[in-house]
């Protein structure tokens, strides 16, 4: 019993020794005040509000989907950067490299990580749109966060499309060259969109295989190298850095519109 | 065993499983009171219940235990990217089955004027520490746990190194994007993949300033909404996840459809008869020569396509829809019916291919401009 006590006394010593004050500010929070500042004095645990409604913290009402996609970004993330030490974005290498993950790398994970917490992410962001309507938490006034969210699903998916190509194999090019052939027919900046043919000086048209928004998408007529290098310098640098400017605003709007949403 | 199967593969053509969801749709989710009644009537409401789910879970497992066992099927469904939509299937009717039983429970309590379960005092909080973080830390460490086993379990796909000079047959986009690639089918890739793509995002964007209804916000509920559910619902399910399913499972080589317990045969051979309204108009009704003029040729096909877009609207707003034009006002209502019609053009027009076998409403390949 007293040795009990002397160890709980034993950590609350260390939460006022000064090397804990000094990361983490707060002592161990055991009371009300102390818990709260626990959340209110640390940079990650403060995108959370100090106190939550009751119904806030049920699963049954929120599905975790939310927290979950933020989390997978977060994981995606970590592996991809592991995956970025061994990866040459090159017609050369970009094959082989996908071989060695998993036969040259110990615990080759990695990639089967990455790719499956790809697919997941899809999910998970659906899933918590769903919830969101279905809970009816678009309505004023969070609109605009719904249509943030709406922009993060899109580029969500546009991240799996463009780290689809990396492996460079059948089901890489050729599920990407279907995709893309798409932007073909983009109206006025695809050669074979609509009103194309009107963007033309004379009988110069203007707007050609080697000069619409495809060819801007691939860097060439065809998914080639240069689409491999283009589609992995999105995938790891720009639209990454597009979704967590996305994100902030998404994060730091559901605390300005009145935090989660609940009944009134 | 091979009768189930043969029906299954009946079932699946998208003519028939389609028209199923379609006409099923309003009656799951009943958007005026007559659908409601029948609801009731029939007792589908049940399927919002732990018996319901338990039926729903049986039925979905049953197929795809057959699936497996199936030699063609088996080679679809294991396919290791495809394991995704399981998944979705899975994840996407439990948690509609878990919203709408929560909606229901609402629902009633709201009936005898209580608040929705959601409801509780402003001043009774919790803590985030430690109420939410360690919520969240058990939610990461399962879900990271989940992610491991599958990536032990299920190495990802990798082909044989990419050839350009090998076309596969069929060619897939990414699963997510089927839904999309399954609308080639009925439209060319200028609506398809540009035109579609951009109202589905704009148009789901706009969701929040076209339901203007103030109910139902902050809490599950279904009766204080069901015209905006029904709609969400249908976009969502029939519009896009079910096309997935149908580009994923039930397309073949050349994109033909094939039953899911049916044999992937690269010859099959499927008539393409497939007509144009200007065709149907001056070859087959009037009985001349098309005309040279494009415009006169087309001139039918405007008329149809203005006339669904932009006049119909107008004639709603003065008689049936007098009082929703009212209520939205201009702006709105025209963004809601420009949105709403948008999106079931591509009902329409895939029952106009498979009623009268109708290609184009209007057919310009000369400027890439066909609807």
């Amino acid at each position: 019993m007293a040795e009990k006590e002397k160890k709980e006394s034993l950590l609350d010593q260390l939460g006022e020794s000064q090397v804990w004050k000094s990361i983490i500010r707060s002592g161990v929070p055991r009371n009300r005040r102390q818990r709260m500042y626990a959340v209110l004095g640390n940079v990650f645990l403060h995108l959370h509000p100090a106190r939550l409604p009751r119904h806030a913290v049920k699963i049954g009402y929120t599905w975790c989907m939310g927290g979950l996609s933020f989390f997978l970004f977060v994981v995606l993330t970590i592996t991809g950067i592991l995956l970025m030490f061994y990866y040459r974005p090159t017609v050369e290498y970009a094959y082989t490299d996908i071989i060695d993950l998993t036969e040259q790398v110990p615990l080759g994970i990695m990639r089967e990580l990455h790719r499956w917490g790809a697919h997941a992410m899809v999910l998970t962001v659906w899933l918590h749109m769903l919830r969101v309507f279905m809970t009816g938490s678009y309505k004023p006034p969070r609109e605009f966060n719904w249509g943030v969210g709406v922009l993060l699903m899109t580029i969500t998916l546009f991240l799996s499309f463009t780290g689809y190509l990396l492996p460079w194999d059948q089901l890489a090019i050729w599920a990407v060259t279907v995709g893309t052939n798409m932007a073909r027919a983009h109206p006025f900046i695809g050669h074979e969109g609509p009103g194309a043919s009107l963007l033309a000086i004379g009988d110069i048209n203007l707007v050609h295989m080697g000069s619409d928004v495809r060819f801007a998408l691939l860097g060439g007529r065809f998914v080639g190298e240069a689409t491999l290098l283009r589609f992995y310098v999105l995938h790891c640098i720009a639209v990454p850095f597009i979704a967590m400017i996305f994100m902030a605003v998404h994060f730091w709007r559901i605390r300005k519109d009145g935090g989660i949403s609940g009944p009134l | 065993m091979s009768y189930i199967k043969n029906l299954f593969d009946f079932l699946s053509a998208p003519t028939i499983s389609f028209t199923l969801l379609t006409v099923a749709f309003p009656f799951i989710f009943p958007p005026s009171d007559w659908f409601d009644k029948k609801n009731k009537q029939w007792g589908i409401y049940k399927l919002w219940t732990n018996k319901g789910a338990f039926w729903i879970f049986m039925s979905i497992t049953f197929f795809f235990v057959i699936g497996y066992f199936d030699p063609y099927f088996n080679l679809t469904m294991t396919k290791p990217d495809n394991i995704p939509i399981i998944l979705m299937i899975y994840s996407m009717i439990f948690v509609v089955w878990l919203g709408m039983k929560q909606a229901y429970i609402n629902d009633a309590r709201l009936d005898r004027g209580e608040k929705p379960e959601e409801w509780n005092d402003p001043d009774d909080k919790v803590l985030v520490w430690p109420d939410l973080v360690y919520i969240e830390l058990i939610a990461l460490i399962l879900f990271m746990v989940l992610l491991i086993v599958w990536s032990i379990l299920i190495g990802a796909p990798l082909e044989e190194p990419a050839n350009p000079a090998a076309t596969p047959n069929p060619s897939k986009a990414p699963w997510y994007f089927l839904g999309l690639q399954e609308m080639l089918v009925y439209f060319d890739p200028w609506i398809a993949g540009i035109i579609f793509p951009i109202f589905i995002i704009v148009g789901m964007m706009a969701i929040p300033y076209m339901d203007i209804n103030k109910k139902g916000e902050g809490y599950y509920s279904f009766k204080e909404r069901r015209v905006g559910f029904f709609i969400f619902m249908y976009g969502w399910f029939v519009l896009w996840v079910f096309l997935i399913v149908v580009g994923t499972f039930f397309r073949g080589p050349n994109w033909n459809f094939f039953g899911p317990f049916e044999w992937w045969d690269p010859h099959k051979v499927v008539p393409l008869s497939n007509v144009n309204l200007s065709e149907y108009v001056w070859v087959k009704l009037l009985n001349k020569g098309l005309p040279t003029s494009i415009l006169a040729r087309e001139a039918v096909g405007f008329v149809t396509v203005i006339g669904y877009l932009f006049v119909m609207p107008l004639l709603l707003a003065k008689t049936k829809l007098k009082s929703l034009f009212e209520h939205y006002g201009p702006v709105r209502y025209s963004t809601l019916m420009l949105f709403g019609l948008t999106m079931f053009a591509l009902p329409i027009k895939m029952y106009l291919r498979w009623l009268f076998n109708l290609k184009y409403i209007i057919a310009i390949p000369e400027w890439f401009f066909n609807i």
